[in-house]
């Protein structure tokens, strides 16, 4: 059997023994690690672990240290969940075969990746992992920019936000496509959990990801990691712009069971103005000019479009 | 266990692939990730129908890609057992990325490479350029001639690979169509000796102890990669050569199959010989058998070994000839050619410096003839005559319109 941590508080949860070392050269202040310690976290299982290239990989793992005490590999930027689907099926054959060392153990395969890695570069290989059935979690840490190259725009990076390959200029306001809706996509594989989880809810992402290392079969779950580099914001603030983001409906947290059923887990007491989130961030500071105050109507209108649709999607149980 | 053994006869008509196939089979390899391409698809598509009818036991997992198939087998060879794929050409390309970190993290994969040409223009006919482009990429290079050695090389590419002291993946090169889809009689091993031959898994820094955890595929910079990449480097250029000669050593015991690090032909007394890989390698003995009946000493040396290249035992079996032929079947692109240069950078210190000539031949499939050969022969007949290289350095065989020849 599984076995999943009994976490009652933050105090708790907190102090609980860490396969994920405080030890790593991430920015003061990156999501990251919050969210990584928050999903190893969920269970005292054993883990299997991959990291695609990006932010995690490169401050985690610089020879001869690591920040890892569960075993984790990193092949290249594509391809780490494809890593761990690789190591889940030896897992398969080497039970099958009684060649386990410790054939008592239940152990869980996760991968990491950024959104560059998931939305863009590793889109093929995560697809093919969800469609096989590998017994796998993959979560994204969606900083909505290829931090770890200095922040290009990726296909997760919003309209109006201002990346270095889409920059806000004398006559653009920075990136001009939505976001990618990678859940539904995600989902739609049929998979039997997809969720997004935000690092300020952690009773919310515990249960989520506890639920997921209980399903048989691929678990896509995306995160929200404010990157206070390339979102410019100062570093103390990370859970503040977290709660923003939740608390506007910018990011709303849900989880489709069976790409079917989906189930809204986190409704605001008091929905805040997105203007109220785009404005605590550096990568939106143009937005404000006169100019193209019309994009914040417009991002409010989505937001909340996307909000009903949720709504919706929730009552009529599709 | 939950498989069945297959009882194979002595000899069985296989093509190359089916020899691959099988070969993998009676190493009970515990994962194989594929993805088909032409020529190689047959390799994988006999894998599955091995596991459909219950003489595999261990986990097929079929892809989205040939860079998925590699990265699937990086993963599973991480985590601790055997494994193994095949692909051809721009699947072979795809994986390049893949082949580099393969061996950079030192994982004992073996691959099955069905030689195919690259595209533009696209072509699914055997010629090297796919085994030229993985020549830097750290891996062991074995070459089959035929479906026999595409059996048995198998074997020594498991038993190689996964030697602790070496630790690094090998691919298994056959040429497409010629050798992957041509029938011939196929000298068997039956499966306890083919499984005990190469011996149970024994892993080493496997993700799936959980009471090591280990860290595979770190970040190094300036201060750690090069000696990563030295060593790596080392244990090529010195522990791989022996190991495979043990291999062959042992294998012979057991077959009485006799495979060497280079293939010597008619060499003892040879004035002329060609050195080339592949079907060409059998095309040529014949044609040396001919030539000499015509008063011609004519030899043929086969590299075996593609990487580590057999830089002294190349010297040796040239060291009495007078002149020499590279044949290299993978468009140069601006340069004289990989066995022009290899060859050449192994006698240019020898007391021996045959006189050297390249030739570029059968690109996409295109037929390396008898009649292509004689004239070869003949050409480094007259050289020796001439007491130097009379033509330019490097021309191409089999083209259509005028000669092509350069340096």
């Amino acid at each position: 059997m599984s076995e999943m941590k009994n976490i009652k508080n933050l105090k708790e949860f907190s102090t609980s023994a860490d396969r994920f070392e405080g030890a790593n050269l991430l920015c003061p202040g990156c999501a990251h690690s919050i969210i990584v310690r928050e999903v190893l976290n969920a269970t005292n299982d054993d883990l299997i672990l991959s990291a695609s290239t990006g932010c995690l990989e490169v401050c985690t793992a610089v020879y001869p240290y690591t920040s890892w005490d569960a075993s984790w590999i990193h092949i290249g930027f594509e391809n780490g969940s494809t890593a761990v689907a690789g190591a889940e099926s030896m897992y398969k054959a080497l039970k099958k075969k009684g060649r386990l060392k410790q054939p008592d153990r239940n152990p869980k395969f996760v991968s990491f990746a950024g959104d560059g890695a998931s939305y863009d570069i590793g889109f093929q290989w995560i697809s093919g992992c969800m469609e096989r059935g590998h017994n796998i979690m993959h979560v994204v840490l969606d900083n909505e920019v290829y931090a770890n190259t200095g922040g290009q725009r990726s296909s997760s990076t919003p309209i109006g936000s201002s990346a270095t390959t889409s920059p806000a200029g004398r006559v653009s306001y920075g990136e001009k496509k939505n976001k990618k809706d990678m859940i539904s996509i995600m989902a739609a594989h049929g998979i039997p959990y997809a969720a997004q989880v935000a690092p300020n809810k952690w009773k919310d992402m515990v249960k989520k990801i506890q639920h997921g290392f209980s399903v048989d079969g691929p678990v896509f779950i995306n995160a929200i990691s404010p990157c206070t580099t390339e979102w410019k914001f100062d570093p103390k603030d990370t859970m503040h712009i977290t709660d923003l983001s939740t608390d506007s409906l910018v990011f709303p947290l849900y989880e489709i069971i069976d790409g079917r059923e989906l189930n809204i887990t986190y409704r605001p007491k008091n929905v805040i103005p997105v203007e109220e989130y785009l404005a605590a961030q550096g990568r939106f500071k143009h937005l404000f000019k006169d100019e193209y105050k019309y994009l914040i109507k417009e991002w409010q209108e989505r937001v909340d479009s996307n909000w009903a649709y949720l709504q919706r999607r929730e009552e009529s149980r599709v | 266990m939950a498989f069945d053994k297959m009882e194979l006869r002595d000899i069985e008509v296989w093509d190359g692939n089916f020899a691959a196939a099988q070969a993998m089979r009676q190493c009970q390899i515990d994962v194989v990730a594929a993805y088909p391409i032409t020529p190689s698809t047959p390799i994988v598509e006999g894998y599955a129908q091995f596991l459909a009818d219950g003489y595999v036991e261990g986990e097929f997992v079929m892809v989205e890609s040939e860079h998925a198939a590699m990265s699937g087998c990086i993963g599973a060879a991480a985590a601790g057992g055997r494994v193994a794929t095949a692909t051809s050409s721009q699947g072979f390309a795809l994986m390049v990325e893949t082949l580099y970190q393969a061996s950079g993290m030192r994982l004992p994969i073996v691959l099955n490479v069905v030689n195919r040409a690259l595209a533009a223009p696209l072509n699914v006919n055997g010629d090297h350029s796919d085994m030229y482009l993985g020549r830097d990429s750290g891996w062991i290079q074995l070459d089959a001639y035929c479906p026999q050695d595409a059996y048995d090389l198998n074997f020594i590419a498991f038993k190689v690979s996964e030697d602790h002291e070496v630790r690094l993946p090998c691919m298994v090169h056959q040429d497409g169509f010629m050798t992957s889809h041509t029938a011939q009689g196929v000298h068997t091993l039956d499966d306890d000796t083919a499984y005990g031959f190469v011996g149970d898994y024994k892993p080493m820094n496997d993700m799936l102890d959980f009471e090591h955890p280990v860290t595979h595929g770190v970040q190094t910079e300036e201060d750690w990669h090069f000696e990563h990449k030295a060593r790596q480097h080392n244990d090529l250029m010195t522990k791989v050569m022996p190991k495979i000669q043990a291999a062959f050593d042992g294998f012979e015991k057991l077959s009485g199959r006799k495979y060497n690090i280079v293939e010597k032909y008619d060499m003892d007394d040879a004035d002329v010989c060609v050195v080339c890989m592949g079907t060409s390698v059998e095309t040529a003995r014949e044609v040396a058998t001919e030539m000499r009946k015509e008063g011609i000493k004519a030899g043929v040396v086969g590299i075996r070994v593609i990487r580590p290249f057999p830089f002294f035992q190349i010297a040796e079996a040239l060291k009495d000839v007078k002149a020499i032929a590279t044949l290299d079947r993978s468009s140069p692109n601006g340069a004289p050619g990989m066995l022009f240069n290899e060859i050449a950078g192994s006698l240019y210190n020898t007391p021996n410096r045959a006189l050297l000539s390249g030739y570029v031949y059968g690109l996409g499939g295109r037929d390396l003839t008898k009649a292509h050969l004689v004239s070869l022969f003949k050409e480094l007949q007259v050289n020796v005559d001439a007491g130097k290289v009379t033509t330019q350095l490097q021309q191409f065989i089999g083209v259509r319109g005028p000669k092509l020849a350069y340096l």
